[in-house]
């Protein structure tokens, strides 16, 4: 388990090592010239020289890597070429947004799908058939749409929540709550979607295992035998499909960050490639993968542990 | 040559595309999708405005005449930028899927079919591909190459291309693994000959599913994208609509309607043409619908009364799935601390006997009877919470692949457990004290250990008798065991068969002993029936069955066992000479 533990991180390593080389070469790629572009058209030759210098951006593209790679282990993301706003900072205030966001997106997306999936197995006929299509919808259509039918409707419509703005938690949970709860419901419904077919699959073949007729044989209650037994079994493979999901909850936060108007990592980014800002895209690119990698080493963790086979060896 | 190998595969598409256009849902959708393409080609026909020339006088115009869907929050056409759009969108969705099927398709087919070093890498640059949100990257390609939706698009195709790789990958090492691949190898075919011929046919059907989807999410991350506010400005999109709707939304959130709408049907159309393609497949997961137990139907009041002292009475029980009859009319009866052998062939309906008794068969089963009495109790009109206080407690279940029966997320102790203190009422530490003590009952020589493993760490003939420990545990008057030995190696069969009869004797209990197995029946049983076809065709003392068989059926049988038992197979064609069959 342990030597399983320490190849993951380093295999997470390498990725987040990967994907920031290869973001900060794309991101050199782009031909126009920054010191320009930040300072305007009717700045001097010889302040844009200045202001390139400034930058950095008149050494070689190696050295500028070294250096930006240099700073990055020590915690240090630089700043942005436009506002000289630390990128550091610019993350620390954004990350909670979008982590209170998807993460609720997620927590709505495990129990939902975990409730429509075990209905779906068990009751059969035209529940099942009534969640298999309302997945297939749910996996469809695009979290941003969803967000902009609740936004329209529910929020500016009906008033029942807040259409735009975010309340920090230790300035008010109940806020806090209202505001982070339209965005997570429209990023829980791909989600939910896919796990909850996950879900409905693995119960079906769980159910038909021969382990299930012989804990019915002993006379345990319905209750005991589905929600103890076979959805813990059922649930490692469940696990899977939705650790795959938060990658695709991060992407979708992007745009639905815009549509509540939350100052969230995507707004960051946005922005950020709007202008042109190279350190804030690759700041907000470099935290993404770790955040991705770290929740995918959570769930290998619990993956591990909710399989005996590979916690007991 | 060429002719005949793309035979097989011709009608099996045309069959595709026929089964497909039969489902009515599937119609819809590509009529959806042949109206947005037609729509989006005829826009020049269609509407006099260009959809990006703005003029200030129609901000937010109603609709009219002349704005069949009014004016933008600039004031341009909402009908000519819809159209325009939808061109922008099929484009957009077109060129994802060229792109992540010429990058995936042929790594997948090379990764699948030669696997190695080439097989590791790709793998590996699928899994950074995959880790970083595909919007994200998207952001930072159209920072740093290009606004151009368009050149997003082909981006997105790549960074779309390991859905494809991955598809394809695995149809190709799933062909590699038959036969047949290794046959064309040794008749000498190139490998680009066998790829053509017999990994094209197999990958194109899963394919066209894939590029339904990929076309779908590829048209929704672009309207994400532009309505971010990415993008040229001079190109019409959805997204960019979305995006001036939704800066309009108090004033004319109407105006939200058109594109949502727009990509909303395109999305849905393309996703769920998929899947029309895919259940015209019969890919589809079966809709098995599975119940915590069987429905069952009571025929009415039998005019025998159930002999109160009896143990199990079974009368004309009939076991029905849809038109197929497994058990017909099946009478056995069970005295207390009688074992009674129900021997026959796989497929007599010997085990659905035994599970009627406990109301576990599935739930497609149709189970009547005129009798079918537990000590004088109607099992068929039980109600579930009633069955569960008999099973385990009244009627113990041994089942036939130790390993198979018991939950392997779950500590054997926990298992044992669990059903004591439910049926007897037992504190935690009296039921755990209870099961280490049957554990010893059983032969485990470590019982501490066995109560702490799970069913991994421990061999066959252990959770054998870890099985039989829980039949017995909540000590039943009856105990039902389908073919108890079958699955144990041969040395432990005579322990396990053993431990049974002790118990059965020491606890007084009545027994059904499932089995094909006339060694087994002459060890244990007191009463042997004999089915074959659903029916008992014999059913008499054991004794008596070994000295004078009166059916054929088990003259057959029992000539088949003594001989030294054949495969279980080979009992099932009765023509069969049975003495060629040797050990």
């Amino acid at each position: 388990m342990l030597v399983f533990l320490f190849r993951r991180i380093a295999a997470g390593a390498i990725l987040v090592v990967v994907v920031a080389t290869a973001t900060f070469l794309l991101l050199s790629l782009t031909g126009s010239d920054v010191a320009r572009n930040v300072l305007g058209e009717t700045a001097s030759r010889s302040a844009v020289a200045a202001k390139s210098h400034e930058l950095g951006l008149d050494q070689p593209l190696v050295e500028r890597y070294w250096h930006w790679a240099e700073q990055a282990l020590r915690g240090n993301l630089g700043s942005s070429w436009f506002t000289g706003d630390s990128v550091n900072q610019s993350l620390t205030d954004t990350l909670p947004v979008t982590l209170s966001v998807v993460l609720a997106g997620m927590l709505i997306a495990a129990v939902l799908s975990v409730a429509l999936g075990t209905a779906a197995a068990l009751r059969g006929g035209w529940v099942d058939r009534l969640v298999q299509f309302a997945a297939v919808l749910g996996t469809a259509v695009p979290s941003f749409l969803i967000a902009l039918v609740l936004a329209v409707t529910l929020a500016v419509q009906l008033g029942w929540l807040p259409a735009t703005g975010y309340v920090p938690l230790a300035t008010s949970p109940g806020g806090w709550l209202r505001s982070i709860t339209l965005p997570a419901l429209s990023l829980a419904v791909a989600a939910t979607a896919a796990t909850a077919m996950q879900v409905r699959g693995a119960l079906i073949d769980v159910l038909r295992a021969d382990f299930v007729r012989t804990l019915r044989s002993r006379g345990l209650t319905t209750r005991s035998v589905v929600f103890r037994h076979a959805l813990r079994n059922a649930a490692p493979p469940a696990l899977t499909v939705l650790a795959l999901q938060f990658i695709g909850l991060i992407g979708g936060a992007v745009v639905v960050e815009k549509v509540f108007g939350l100052p969230g990592i995507g707004t960051l980014a946005q922005s950020a490639a709007v202008r042109g800002d190279a350190p804030v895209l690759l700041g907000t690119v470099v935290v993404t993968v770790v955040i991705v990698v770290a929740v995918n080493l959570l769930l290998d963790i619990a993956y591990g542990w909710l399989n005996p086979k590979v916690r007991v060896s | 040559m060429t002719d005949v190998a793309q035979a097989p595969a011709a009608p099996g598409r045309d069959r595709l595309l026929r089964r497909t256009l039969r489902d009515p849902l599937a119609v819809v959708c590509l009529a959806v999708l042949a109206l947005v393409i037609a729509a989006s080609l005829a826009a020049p026909l269609l509407t006099d405005y260009a959809p990006d020339h703005s003029v200030l006088a129609d901000t937010l115009a109603p609709m009219s005449g002349a704005h069949p869907l009014g004016g933008d929050g600039v004031g341009r056409d909402v009908m000519s930028r819809l159209l325009y759009g939808g061109r922008t969108s099929l484009v957009g969705g077109t060129l994802a899927v060229l792109v992540a099927f010429a990058v995936g398709g042929p790594l997948g087919l090379i990764s699948g079919f030669y696997r190695g070093w080439f097989d590791a890498l790709a793998g590996w640059a699928v899994n950074v591909i995959m880790a970083v949100p595909a919007i994200i990257v998207m952001l930072v390609v159209m920072a740093a190459v290009s606004q151009d939706l368009n050149i997003a698009m082909i981006v997105l195709g790549v960074i779309m291309a390991p859905m494809v790789f991955r598809l394809i990958r695995a149809s190709v090492l799933a062909v590699r693994e038959e036969l047949y691949v290794d046959a064309a190898r040794v008749s000498g075919l190139g490998d680009a000959r066998i790829m053509r011929r017999h990994v094209l046919p197999v990958v194109i059907a899963p394919s066209v599913i894939q590029a339904t989807q990929v076309f779908a999410v590829a048209i929704g991350i672009q309207a994400g994208l532009a309505f971010l506010g990415l993008g040229k400005a001079s190109q019409a999109s959805w997204g960019a609509m979305l995006g001036d709707a939704f800066t309009n939304v108090y004033t004319a959130p109407v105006l939200l309607v058109w594109p949502g709408a727009a990509m909303g049907l395109t999305i849905l159309a393309s996703s769920m043409l998929g899947n029309a393609v895919r259940d015209a497949l019969g890919t589809t997961q079966p809709r098995v619908t599975k119940r915590p137990r069987p429905v069952v139907r009571t025929a009415a009041g039998s005019a025998v009364a159930p002999a109160e002292d009896r143990l199990l009475t079974v009368e004309g029980l009939r076991v029905a799935y849809g038109e197929k009859t497994v058990v017909d009319g099946v009478s056995i009866t069970v005295e207390r601390g009688e074992v009674l052998g129900l021997v026959g062939e796989s497929g007599s309906g010997k085990s659905q006997t035994a599970f009627s008794v406990l109301g576990l068969l599935p739930y497609e089963a149709e189970v009547k009877a005129d009798q079918l009495a537990f000590e004088g109790k109607a099992l068929l009109s039980l109600s579930l919470d009633q069955l569960n206080a008999l099973r385990g407690r009244g009627i113990g279940y041994i089942p036939q692949e130790p390993m198979s029966n018991l939950d392997p997320c779950f500590r054997i102790g926990f298992q044992l457990v669990e059903p004591m203190r439910k049926h007897l009422g037992l504190s935690r530490a009296d039921a755990r004290t209870k099961a280490l003590e049957l554990l010893a009952r059983v032969g485990i020589p470590d019982p501490e250990r066995v109560f702490r493993s799970y069913p991994h760490q421990i061999s066959g003939g252990m959770a054998q008798r870890v099985l039989i420990a829980g039949a017995v545990s909540c000590d039943p008057r009856l105990l039902i065991a389908d073919e108890p030995t079958t699955a144990l190696d041969v040395t432990v069969q005579a322990e396990v068969l053993d431990l049974m009869r002790s118990l059965q004797q020491e606890r007084h209990m009545g027994m059904i002993l499932v089995t094909h197995d006339f060694g087994v029946v002459a060890d244990i049983c007191d009463r042997v029936a004999v089915m074959q076809k659903g029916r008992i065709v014999e059913s008499a003392p054991a004794g008596q069955i070994f000295a004078a068989p009166g059916h054929d059926y088990t003259r057959m049988l029992l000539d088949s066992t003594l001989e030294g038992g054949p495969a279980r197979g080979e009992l099932l064609r009765p023509g069969t000479p049975l003495k060629e069959v040797t050990s």
